[in-house]
């Protein structure tokens, strides 16, 4: 009898802890996917801790780790920086958004003895990632680069072994320079590589270079800068040689933006532009209410994605992200504006 | 609360873990019946692995799975053997017996995950410049070094289990053979081995089983290459290592279901492994019974 | 003549034994190098991360030096928390009934499947816990991490469990019963308390044998930069940055790895320690 009593009110304060505890952190949102974004997502997140006392967790994962993510309904919100196409919607089990959130760049980066700066052209890009170009010192990389003095070594290609938006665009850019990837490779989230070791993660990919002799990878320009890590300057398809830079990757993406802003800019024919610069994403359902999402969360989630495309634009060129152009804004805002709950929209 | 409620009770709690084990296996089956459905025996043999295409062959992984677990047993076992005689045979007690075991112990409880960071950081940079020094590849990552760091981690149990084994060889026998006139090299490889060679064999097994499903060292020393490997310096994958790669983002149903698949492929290799080897265990317990 | 042929003999065979010697103990002799080196590398590295921040304060942004691993500190302790919450009533209760039902056949079905749970790759469990908690409940949590490594404690805790129960003289049952007392209370009011320290010895050791496993947590606890005491919500964990943290291009975040994986390696030391201790005694 006694025991009983003890068992039930041990229960009761077990009960009353735990309710304590998910009460202490009403105040979440969470999200999964792109690693491209995610140094300017962390730092706008920790920002946004801080004024708003909201604790947005964003789990770096992958573009197509956070689209599997969305569509299981497991996340708040998805990032991506490979848009859903239409054929793909079917996948998903009701309307679904983009929201573009910032531009960044696909660095091609290496690790080679005292890091000379490098030019490189897609089309040997393509070569190298083909298995074709197997030494630093090919005859077709010395061509680009009269004034290096190229190592006999031989080049260790990495490539994302996570499906990636940030893979995406960089064989969106191979597939529009060299027809010999895009018959043979072709673009996708994943593909099947001809050469080369497989890393996870835009900070795996880094970090394998930065741990390798003789590697090449692709990597987001924050990821690059903020380990000291060097980037190629790659030829456009005006015939210029551009760095990635704040400028250069804002000149590719100031043209036209579609209203449901689900477009590509790698390959830009902006003069000054980046050649592999590209638009990232977060993904979420148009109808917030289901599963057991209450409006709260709803208007959690919508106040963050508002805050994100004004207030969070401040911290993203800092990490040498560009800003989204004033047409982007615009459409992200009626995107924003078309998420509702229970058919009434969410932001009023 | 009566007899009957208690015995109610226990059989219940009993109950659900059996469901549980149960339900694992029917959960895996069931989930990965849709790649089975598209891939038929092909899933098994087939030799491209492409979410892309959707092609799911699992044969570079079962390769990368058997291949860097016999090469961690090759050179885990003389390296355990050695350590299980020396703490079994030559210091069965005293300080450095302690020191010994306790080192053992150790090792054992180091986690999976920081025998991939010391992998990482220490045995990939060896294993580059021997590449370099041999021409191979200079990845650093891949098949070797998933197989060193795989045979340091199941050292441990091997060789305690070996101690265990001589351990248990009745003294008597040994005292005898010693009163014969034999050497100490005489009993321990003509008495001692032979006579715990199934309980050592069991050892070996039940380490394999530990090899074949270990994920998180393999996962971050592989390379994660979805190539079947065809050199000691090529890179790979594992059964557990693709999954541990690409589950969380297999977005297509065929792909999650052939991860499922995977899944079931590894607990049927381990459980089959560490069926042989408690087997075998028992009937070198029993052995000592007689 | 004789006499030559029994001493080379005799002198070859002493050769023999002291090759022997010489081999093994060599190959002894590298493993004990290995293990002493691994561990002073884990020590020193580790030593290095370890300042106030590291303890108490959250992750930085990506890429920015500074701030420490509570988050992964704290969740590390709710995830065996949780764990334990969950696979000690299960581990208790199956060890009854394997103590009760000694020889029968159901027990024998029930050993089988602890035996076999107990050689499931902890990926698999984790694999399966993302289908049976995280897609239903619809979110990443610590309840699902919680889950999936009480699974992995469980049949080592049960068998560990049954083993200290049979330990008890079987003629503390015998008295008991003999007294008049209902059997299932003497269970629980002799049989139990008297394996109390084993009790205790197995959730130790299923602590250890948890604290370190990574892989049933990708999918289920997930990983979080903030603090977190939700059950509802995904949290870090020690192997969770270990393994995040050395896959990244920054300095920082390496030396934190290093950091986590000494306190890891000696949160599960002290426990195999204190656990071996008390046993001596």
């Amino acid at each position: 009898m006694k025991r009983n009593v003890l068992f039930r009110r041990g229960l009761l304060m077990a009960l009353c802890l735990i309710g304590a505890a998910s009460a202490l952190n009403a105040q979440t949102l969470l999200g999964s996917g792109a690693t491209f974004p995610a140094p300017a997502y962390t730092k706008m997140f920790d920002e946004y801790y801080k004024t708003t006392g909201i604790k947005v967790n964003y789990q770096a994962i992958g573009s197509s780790g956070g689209l599997k993510n969305i569509q299981d309904r497991v996340v708040d919100f998805g990032g991506s920086d490979s848009f859903v196409k239409d054929t793909d919607f079917a996948k998903y089990p009701a309307s679904i958004v983009h929201i573009p959130t910032v531009i960044g760049a696909v660095v091609v980066t290496y690790n080679l003895p005292g890091n000379p700066a490098l030019r490189l052209t897609g089309e040997v890009i393509a070569d190298i990632y083909l298995g074709k170009i197997t030494k630093w010192n090919d005859k077709r990389i010395a061509e680009l680069n009269p004034a290096v003095k190229l190592p006999n070594m031989a080049i260790m290609p990495v490539y994302r072994s996570d499906g990636s938006g940030t893979t995406f665009n960089f064989t969106a850019y191979l597939s529009a320079v060299s027809t010999e990837w895009k018959s043979k490779v072709g673009n996708a989230n994943s593909v099947s590589w001809p050469a080369g070791q497989g890393a996870a993660q835009n900070a795996g990919v880094a970090g394998v270079v930065k741990q390798t002799p003789g590697s090449i990878g692709y990597v987001e320009l924050a990821y690059a800068h903020q380990s000291n890590m060097p980037a190629a300057a790659i030829k456009n398809s005006s015939g210029v040689w551009v760095d990635a830079s704040l400028a250069s990757i804002s000149a590719s993406a100031a043209g036209a933006f579609p209203p449901d802003s689900r477009i590509l800019l790698v390959n830009t024919n902006a003069k000054e532009g980046y050649p592999i610069s590209a638009l990232t994403w977060i993904i979420v359902y148009r109808e917030q209410k289901y599963a057991s999402r209450t409006l709260e969360q709803a208007e959690h989630l919508a106040k963050l994605l508002w805050w994100m495309i004004h207030d969070g634009q401040n911290f993203v060129e800092a990490l040498d992200y560009a800003k989204l152009p004033a047409p982007a804004i615009k459409a992200a805002e009626a995107i924003i504006k078309s998420i509702t709950y229970d058919g009434q929209p969410v932001l009023k | 609360m009566n007899d009957r409620r208690f015995n109610a009770l226990l059989g219940l709690a009993a109950l659900l873990i059996v469901f549980v084990f149960a339900g694992f296996v029917l959960t895996l089956v069931v989930q990965s019946l849709p790649a089975v459905k598209q891939e038929g025996a092909a899933f098994l043999y087939g030799s491209e692995w492409n979410p892309v295409t959707a092609r799911f062959g699992a044969l570079p992984f079962i390769i990368g799975t058997l291949l860097t677990s016999s090469i961690a047993l090759i050179i885990a076992i003389p390296l355990s053997l050695s350590a299980g005689i020396v703490m079994g045979e030559y210091v069965r007690s005293g300080w450095l017996r302690s020191l010994l075991n306790t080192l053992i112990n150790v090792l054992a409880s180091i986690p999976s995950v920081v025998f991939g960071l010391w992998g990482i950081e220490v045995v990939i940079p060896l294993v580059r410049n021997l590449a370099v020094l041999i021409g191979a590849p200079p990845y650093g990552a891949g098949i070797l070094s998933a197989s060193l760091v795989l045979a340091i981690m199941i050292i441990p149990y091997m060789s305690s289990m070996t101690r265990e084994a001589l351990m248990n060889v009745p003294a008597g026998l040994r005292e005898g053979a010693f009163a014969l006139g034999l050497t100490k090299q005489e009993v321990v490889t003509g008495i001692a081995l032979p006579f715990a060679r199934q309980s050592i064999f069991a050892g070996i097994l039940l380490s394999l089983g530990r090899a074949l499903g270990e994920t998180m060292a393999v996962t971050m020393l592989i390379g994660n290459a979805t190539r079947i490997p065809d050199s000691l310096f090529s890179l790979g994958n594992t059964l557990a290592s693709v999954i541990a790669s690409q589950f969380n983002e297999a977005a297509s149903d065929v792909h999650r279901s052939a991860m499922m698949g995977l899944a079931l492929m590894l607990l049927l290799i381990t459980m089959i492994a560490g069926w042989f080897g408690r087997t075998l265990m028992r009937k070198g317990a029993s052995a000592y019974g007689k | 003549m004789e006499n030559n042929a029994f001493k080379s003999r005799h002198q070859t065979r002493a050769q023999k034994d002291r090759f022997f010697k010489f081999a093994v103990m060599i190959p002894a002799g590298i493993v004990v190098a290995l293990l002493v080196l691994i561990l002073a590398q884990v020590v020193i590295n580790g030593a290095r991360a370890l300042n106030v921040d590291f303890f108490f304060k959250e992750q930085k942004p990506f890429g920015e030096t500074g701030g420490g691993i509570v988050q992964a500190i704290v969740g590390t302790i709710m995830l065996l928390g949780t764990s334990i919450v969950v696979a000690l009533p299960f581990s208790l209760l199956a060890s009854l009934y394997l103590y009760e039902h000694r020889g029968s056949k159901r027990a024998k079905v029930l050993a089988t499947a602890i035996n076999t749970l107990q050689g499931i790759p902890s990926i698999v469990i984790g694999v399966v816990i993302y289908s049976w908690i995280v897609v239903p409940l619809r979110s990443f949590s610590s309840l699902a991490g919680g889950v999936a490594l009480a699974i992995v404690m469980l049949p080592l805790m049960t068998s560990m469990i049954h083993a200290s129960l049979e330990m008890v003289p079987s003629s503390y049952l015998e008295a008991a019963l003999a007294l008049g007392v209902p059997r299932w209370r003497a269970i629980i009011d002799i049989i139990l308390p008297a394996s109390a320290s084993g009790i205790l010895e197995a959730t130790g050791l299923g602590v250890a044998r948890a604290a370190g496993e990574t892989a049933p947590l990708i999918f289920t606890a997930f990983g979080n930069p903030f603090l977190s005491l939700s059950l509802k919500g995904p949290v870090s964990a020690l192997p969770l940055v270990i393994y995040e943290y050395i896959k990244s291009p920054y300095d920082d975040w390496h030396q934190k790895a290093w950091g986590a994986a000494l306190l890891l390696v000696l949160f599960v030391l002290s426990l195999n320690v204190l656990i071996g201790s008390r046993k001596k005694h």
